[in-house]
């Protein structure tokens, strides 16, 4: 059993310390807004942050957790999809068949409060997420859009 | 991707709508939530105004969509479709999916609901446009009853109908149980196009806030009370077969309740969550028969597309005159060979399904692309009579056409009906996905063309040498042998079946063949099909006349599509925008590439640079599209530009190759999609040209490789000819 600090709640995970954040996530904590993808910390739709770090939780042991780590998945980015991420992702209509989002969107959200205002290069170098369908060219412009940056054309 | 003409191969279902109750999604979910959660079919206890439309008297517009969204957005565009002639408040409009079954009980009233093709607009676009229509009249004349007046009198706009003379006013939700009981009108008449007010704008989709927030529910998200999870190995190598497991070695792990043989080449963990299920199954001794097919490599397969390459026999695809005669009769040939490789479609969601079984009742909870074949499989695999089962649609994260295959659903089925009465999800690891895939066919094509004084193409010969789809996946649709589709793009002009993949070009002398060599490498519909191949080979080739006769590569192409003005069309204005003709600075190039594939037509320049150490930058490209009527314009540059994310991904990185029998990529880490930062800068040019329906999912992918080959040619003079670059050497 391991304590999890999940979206501002603590939840109980009666889980092997090996299992990955994510299947504890999922699978325990009902969270289902955090993607399975590849297993192996390659495509990102598995984002969440700890501690506002983003982490693919794929390859993130629970036993390595601790209790006192904040974990915000996408379904505690924010209350009624207000993050700015999400009102940019809304308003360019970013998602195609959305499964990777959930991670493009964690991805996104960490990179602006790291950098408020991304340059195209630290887009590039953040966002290494993979999406199928071909999101890219929407995910950037919906970031600047997100971050105010202006003189761009989104 | 399917093309969906095998009417005749499916079997047919009635059954029962409702899914049966009581799921539930874990407890971060309240349970009341559920079946606005999950697709579930179409609400059959609410009254219709007809099959297509249900108003509800607070005024919202459900609007049931037959097709499936995998990400291209067809549940919007065939909903705008609908809403247009429906006349309705597009922010009242709502969307469900009816089940197989519920369109077999009803004798197929939402036709077809496979989705592939780049066929859920054009294939759809008359039959969805007279069903809201015909609502709308229903409506109207529910109205005009009520006021006694005549129905020509009244007019319906926003929802709201309006008769004029007497300044009447009321909504569509205060008339639709009325209206639901009109005779439908037997006389449906559809809106010119110039007066479409929704068809042609770039509306919002209707599915994105779900989609950023975490609440949407996928096939590996289903959660039923008492639900088991399942992962699978099948045999690596295929036709191989499943000889033991040794279920000890796992039975004392954490969760793990059944190990089980699924078919004759499968074994599979059940176990209460999935990752207990995968980690045993990881840890699972197991002795697999290879088979027949144990040593074959990649060399192999290619010696023998190679052979094929001049052999004797070949079905012909499209044949005009005597090129081989004109070929050896002009100043100037020229000769080349090129190859594509297998590819894994790679959706972002690993295959997945979800089925509960019993001795009277099979259901299965899947995202497909193909709801008649997963229900005929469904059934095949229960052991039950089609109208015990039904198939519920879920949303796809993401198809490019792998997810019109059954395969997973077979096994989910044959899992569930060794565990009567639990429900179990299946869930492929990334690896198994990636092993076990429906591929894209490998080929290998040689080009010859003769040119005359004039720089004239006398005569092309065009043959390619390797898999066919068809002869694998629908075996019925081969005509004497032959895989048509194989010549996607090449066909002639007014082909009977295939007119929508004709050649973009008249040659004075053509012979198109195929010589079918076929592997145990399982082939499948990979976005944009036999295009993609099809358009490199062609494309590359024509401007490798082009340098030859020392030509422009656009002044070629203008001259060869004289009769071809839509095509030429956007070829000229892609050109144009991408600077056709403009000088480069050293180590940067431009490259074209036109095609006519799904009913439309597409072209592409492409800007790349090269540097001296061999890193390849692709930086823009301009595409043009012309798909006769654009539905909505913002989603038609969102698939042409995802589109190109697909075909620069194949382009660079992906192969998937063969070593005693099995592939050899097992995830992202060995076969790389593209990634943001290698993503160009996309403008995309959206010329409807009315008149006719072309698809949009998939045509532009044609075009992505040979703009970006050509480009690569002319900034460097370096002509590859083999996929992917990333096994080309770049270096000055």
């Amino acid at each position: 059993m391991a304590k999890l600090n999940v979206n501002g709640k603590t939840i109980d995970v009666a889980v092997e310390p090996d299992t990955p954040l994510l299947w504890a996530l999922r699978e325990q904590g009902g969270l289902t807004g955090t993607k399975f993808g590849c297993g192996v910390a390659q495509c990102g739709a598995c984002t969440v942050h700890v501690d506002g770090v983003p982490v693919r939780s794929c390859v993130m042991p629970v036993g390595a957790v601790k209790p006192t780590q904040k974990i915000v998945t996408i379904e505690g980015l924010s209350k009624d999809s207000t993050h700015a991420i999400q009102k940019a992702w809304i308003a360019m209509d970013v998602p195609q068949c959305g499964y990777c989002q959930s991670g493009m969107i964690m991805a996104a959200a960490a990179l602006l409060k790291k950098k408020p205002k991304p340059t195209d290069a630290d887009i590039d170098s953040a966002m290494t997420n993979i999406c199928r369908c071909g999101t890219y060219q929407q995910v950037r412009n919906a970031i600047h859009m997100a971050a105010g940056n202006v003189g761009r054309k989104a | 991707m399917n093309l969906e003409f095998n009417e005749s191969r499916r079997k047919f279902v009635i059954t029962t709508a409702a899914v049966s109750g009581g799921m539930s999604f874990g407890f971060a979910l309240p349970s009341g939530d559920v079946f606005a959660q999950v697709q579930k079919g179409a609400d059959l206890t609410q009254p219709e105004v007809n099959a297509w439309v249900v108003i509800k008297p607070d005024d919202t517009v459900v609007i049931r969509i037959a097709r499936s969204e995998m990400g291209q957005g067809t549940l919007t565009g065939l909903a705008q479709m609908v809403a247009e002639e429906l006349e309705c408040d597009w922010s009242k409009v709502t969307t469900e999916q009816p089940t197989p079954g519920q369109n077999l009980a009803r004798k197929r009233i939402w036709r077809d609901m496979s989705t592939g093709g780049s066929r859920g607009i054009r294939g759809s676009h008359e039959y969805v446009r007279q069903g809201g229509a015909a609502a709308r009249q229903m409506l109207i004349a529910a109205a005009a009853q009520e006021w006694n007046v005549p129905a020509a009198e009244c007019s319906a706009a926003n929802s709201v109908i309006t008769h004029a003379a007497s300044g009447r006013k009321t909504t569509y939700g205060k008339v639709a149980a009325v209206a639901a009981r009109m005779e439908p009108p037997k006389d449906v008449q559809l809106k010119a196009p110039k007066d479409w007010k929704l068809i042609g704008k770039g509306v919002a989709r209707l599915d994105t806030k779900e989609k950023v927030n975490g609440s949407r529910i996928y096939g590996t998200d289903l959660n039923l009370p008492g639900m088991l999870n399942a992962s699978i190995k099948a045999c690596p190598v295929f036709g191989g077969k499943l000889v033991s497991f040794d279920e000890a070695k796992v039975s004392g792990m954490p969760g793990v309740k059944h190990v089980l043989k699924v078919g004759d080449n499968a074994v599979v963990v059940v176990a209460d969550t999935w990752w207990r299920a995968n980690k045993a199954l990881n840890a699972l001794p197991i002795i697999w028969d290879n088979g027949p097919n144990a040593n074959v490599n990649s060399a192999m397969i290619a010696e023998r597309n190679k052979a094929g390459l001049d052999a004797t026999e070949a079905f012909i695809g499209n044949k005009v005159g005597d090129a081989s005669a004109a070929i050896a009769a002009a100043p100037k040939k020229i000769e080349a060979v090129y190859s594509y490789p297998f590819q894994n479609h790679a959706t972002m969601e690993p295959m997945n399904a979800t089925a509960l079984w019993s001795a009277d009742k099979c259901e299965v909870w899947c995202p497909t692309q193909n709801g008649d074949a997963a229900l005929s499989a469904a059934s095949t695999a229960a052991g039950l009579p089609l109208d015990k089962c039904d198939v519920y649609k879920i949303n796809l994260g993401g198809g490019f056409g792998r997810r019109g295959a059954s395969d997973y659903i077979r096994q989910v089925v044959s899992i569930a009906k060794q565990l009567p009465g639990t429900p179990v999800k299946l869930i492929w690891s990334r690896e198994e996905d990636m092993l076990q895939g429906a591929y894209h066919p490998v080929t290998q094509c040689k080009l010859t063309a003769g040119i005359d004084a004039q720089g004239n193409v006398s005569g092309l010969n065009m043959r390619i040498s390797g898999q066919s789809i068809l002869a694998t996946v629908i075996p019925t649709l081969l005509v004497n042998g032959a895989d048509l589709l194989t010549f996607q793009g090449l066909l002639p002009v007014g082909h009977e079946r295939f007119g929508d993949h004709a050649i973009s070009y008249a040659f004075d002398n053509l012979t198109i063949d195929h010589a079918m060599r076929n592997t145990h490498v399982p082939p499948g519909f990979w976005r944009g099909v036999n295009a993609n191949q099809n358009a490199i080979y062609m494309e590359c080739f024509v401007d490798e006349i082009a340098h030859a006769s020392n030509q422009d590569a656009l002044a070629l192409r203008q001259k060869l599509m004289a009769k071809n003005p839509k095509g030429w069309a956007v070829l000229k204005a892609a050109a144009d925008q991408g600077g056709w003709g403009k000088p480069t600075p050293k180590g940067t190039g431009r490259g074209l590439a036109a095609y006519y594939c799904f009913g439309a037509y597409i072209a592409a320049c492409a800007e790349v640079s090269v540097s001296a150490t061999g890193k390849l930058t692709v930086k823009r490209i301009v595409a043009a599209t012309d798909s006769g009527h654009a539905v909505n314009p913002k989603q038609i540059a969102h698939q042409v530009e995802g589109s190109f994310v697909y075909g620069l991904g194949a382009l660079l990185h992906q192969e998937c190759t063969v070593k005693d029998g099995r592939i050899e990529q097992d995830n992202f880490t060995t076969y790389q999609p593209l990634r943001l930062s290698e993503m160009p800068k996309i403008e995309t040019i959206v010329m409807p040209s009315g008149g006719f329906w072309g698809g949009v999912g998939e045509p532009t992918i044609a075009v992505a490789a040979p703009a970006v080959l050509n480009a690569i040619f002319n900034a460097t003079g370096k002509r590859i000819r083999n996929l992917p670059i990333k096994n080309a050497d770049l270096k000055a």
